[in-house]
């Protein structure tokens, strides 16, 4: 089966040169565009095609697409946003970066199909700080949509437009939560807002509004292309169509590959060139740092799709799957990741502020050789105090890992308590390792 | 304050907002202010400010809130590494190690010459090109091998 089955279908050595207007053209784009606008396809039909597509949310929370599609108060007098989140800052996580790079004009197509189902006048694709130059080329992208008549008042000669602007980010993770970014696309620091009102009803400057993930938008045109029916038939019952999957870590061939949902995680594994240098799998995180990790053993019997993660005691979140060798030391995983959420709480809920400082100081001294005989039960209380105890999710998303990495590898970090040392040499360790620093072999 | 070129710049970001709202243009506004200045001194947040007719401190909010602005002078070439968890699993711990070694710096340091600033980052979403490395913010550099921190240092060194 091909690892590029549809928005990166026929992109290849030369991505960097086929992701114009011309060449998105050449491969079918905005074909779907034109017959909409043409036939005046009735917005509800296309909302009803998305619900039997079964294409659910691909920036991490699944929500179905159409049904999101249909909350939007489409006769709303007034200014309707339509929001892009490509502030994809989710550690394992970087497809949206290639979709944006290599295809942007799949984005802007699903905007606009967007914009014509929910009659939203202004668009904003936000875009993670980090990614500068692919920012510049989705600002290109757009001028060029905008010269052909793609974009702006009266588009393709109808009564229809719509005004579609890039808006950069500048590092801060919790902007990935739709309220935040609403907040920073104001001008206000990222913090979430409380739900409801949801979006729907009060989103950008109090306006109705949507936001949808980069690879949704870009699946759009696809899905309706080939149709409900045949996209909800690449994939299993409620879990349509084809996902791209971020593969990181200790594999040979780190990097995206289209698949579609159902297909066995070895296979995946298998096409990223299996675990480096040919070393056992012990573990890997399904979907993006938030997901809790599972042992190999679990994760080598789960097909890749939202229902079977979600069964294994996991999640397909933004389908980054980040793998782990048997050289990797879990006590220092869970440090790396426990100070990035600590880094990132953006400080607004005190449960996320100070239990993920308090997450990281614990992890932190059971890594260098200083933990505590109650340490552990310390960290899942610490877990179970910030979890549903917050505005958003960031703070379960670091009570999660704790939980999950103490759960599947609960002897690393007695060993680690009890032994003040790591049952992975340190000399095969790539994380780097403190606990030689502080503290004297026993 | 700003040059010409940056203010040009700036108009350009508050058009892409509806009337009245140019208070979204501020994270673009600093980031163009920054490139210009080279970080981002109190006068200059207050100008950007003025600029957007928003009040002093929400600009500075926001310039303390996301962590690519500089509220202190760095030097002419600014390295921030990634040391996440995919990052770390393909040797991003050891890449950051490096250009300590090689730089004669830690984190948050910058050499005696001003050249060269050294900072921890987070995840830049480019986990597949591993280790990835930041230069100035806007330029991303992937699959960072001793190699090629070496070429990219002696690049810079000359600039």
């Amino acid at each position: 089966m091909s690892a590029r089955a549809l928005i990166l279908a026929g992109i290849g050595a030369d991505a960097d040169r086929t992701w114009r207007l011309q060449d998105y053209v050449a491969r079918g784009g905005y074909d779907t565009l034109r017959k909409i606008v043409a036939e005046k396809t009735p917005p509800e039909a296309i909302i009803a095609e998305l619900k039997t597509s079964g294409l659910r949310g691909r920036g991490g929370a699944g929500f179905p697409t159409g049904l999101k599609w249909s909350f939007m108060p489409r006769a709303f007098p007034g200014d309707k946003y339509l929001v892009c989140n490509s502030d994809e800052g989710e550690p394992g996580t970087f497809k949206d970066r290639d979709i944006l790079r290599y295809n942007p004009h799949a984005v802007i197509e699903g905007m606009l199909i967007g914009a014509w189902v929910m009659g939203c006048t202004r668009g904003y694709n936000y875009i993670h700080g980090e990614i500068f130059q692919v920012y510049l080329r989705f600002e290109e992208a757009l001028e060029e949509a905008r010269a052909a008549g793609l974009l702006g008042q009266n588009i393709l000669g109808s009564d229809f437009s719509f005004e579609l602007f890039a808006h950069h980010g500048y590092g801060a993770y919790v902007c990935g939560e739709e309220t935040a970014l609403l907040e920073s696309l104001e001008g206000k620091k990222g913090q979430p807002r409380f739900k409801p009102p949801f979006p729907a009803s009060y989103g950008l400057y109090g306006k109705p509004t949507t936001i949808n993930n980069t690879e949704t938008f870009a699946s759009v045109p696809f899905v309706l292309k080939m149709g409900g029916e045949a996209f909800l038939g690449l994939g299993k019952p409620n879990n349509g169509g084809a996902k791209i999957f971020s593969i990181s870590g200790h594999v040979n061939r780190p990097g995206n590959y289209e698949l579609n949902l159902g297909t066995p995680f070895p296979e995946l594994l298998e096409m990223a060139g299996g675990v480096r240098d040919g070393r056992k799998l012990k573990a890997v995180i399904p979907g993006g740092s938030s997901a809790p990790v599972l042992p190999a053993d679990i994760i080598m019997d789960c097909t890749l799709d939202f229902d079977a993660i979600a069964k294994a005691g996991s999640m397909l979140g933004s389908g980054a799957v980040i793998v782990m060798d048997e050289t990797a030391c879990m006590v220092r995983a869970l440090e790396r990741l426990s100070y990035f959420y600590h880094e990132e709480s953006c400080g607004q809920c005190t449960p996320c502020r100070e239990g993920t400082g308090w997450l990281y100081r614990v992890v932190r001294r059971i890594e260098e050789g200083l933990g505590r005989s109650g340490d552990l039960d310390l960290l899942c209380s610490i877990a179970e105090n910030i979890s549903g105890r917050t505005i958003c999710a960031l703070g379960d998303a670091a009570a999660g890992p704790v939980r999950s990495f103490i759960k599947h590898f609960i002897d690393e970090f007695i060993y680690h308590i009890e032994y003040k040392k790591c049952l992975v040499p340190l000399a095969v360790q790539d994380l780097g390792s403190q606990i030689n620093v502080n503290v004297s072999p026993t | 304050m700003l040059s010409q070129e940056s203010l040009r710049q700036i108009n350009k970001e508050i058009a892409k907002y509806p009337p009245g709202r140019k208070q979204s243009a501020i994270m673009s506004a600093l980031r163009i202010a920054q490139t210009e200045k080279g970080w981002l001194p109190k006068e200059v947040i207050e100008f950007v400010a003025d600029y957007l007719d928003m009040p002093p401190m929400a600009a500075y909010e926001v310039a303390t809130f996301y962590n690519m602005y500089d509220l202190e002078p760095v030097g002419r070439h600014k390295l921030t590494v990634c040391t996440n968890l995919p990052c770390a699993l393909s040797g991003g711990v050891h890449v950051a190690e490096y250009l300590k070694r090689r730089l004669g710096i830690g984190f948050n340091e910058t050499t005696p010459d001003g050249k060269f600033t050294l900072k921890e980052g987070e995840c830049m979403g480019a986990c597949g090109d591993a280790p990835v490395l930041l230069h100035n913010n806007h330029r991303m550099c992937g699959f960072m091998s001793m190699d090629k921190i070496d070429r990219l240092l002696s690049e810079l060194e000359n600039q």
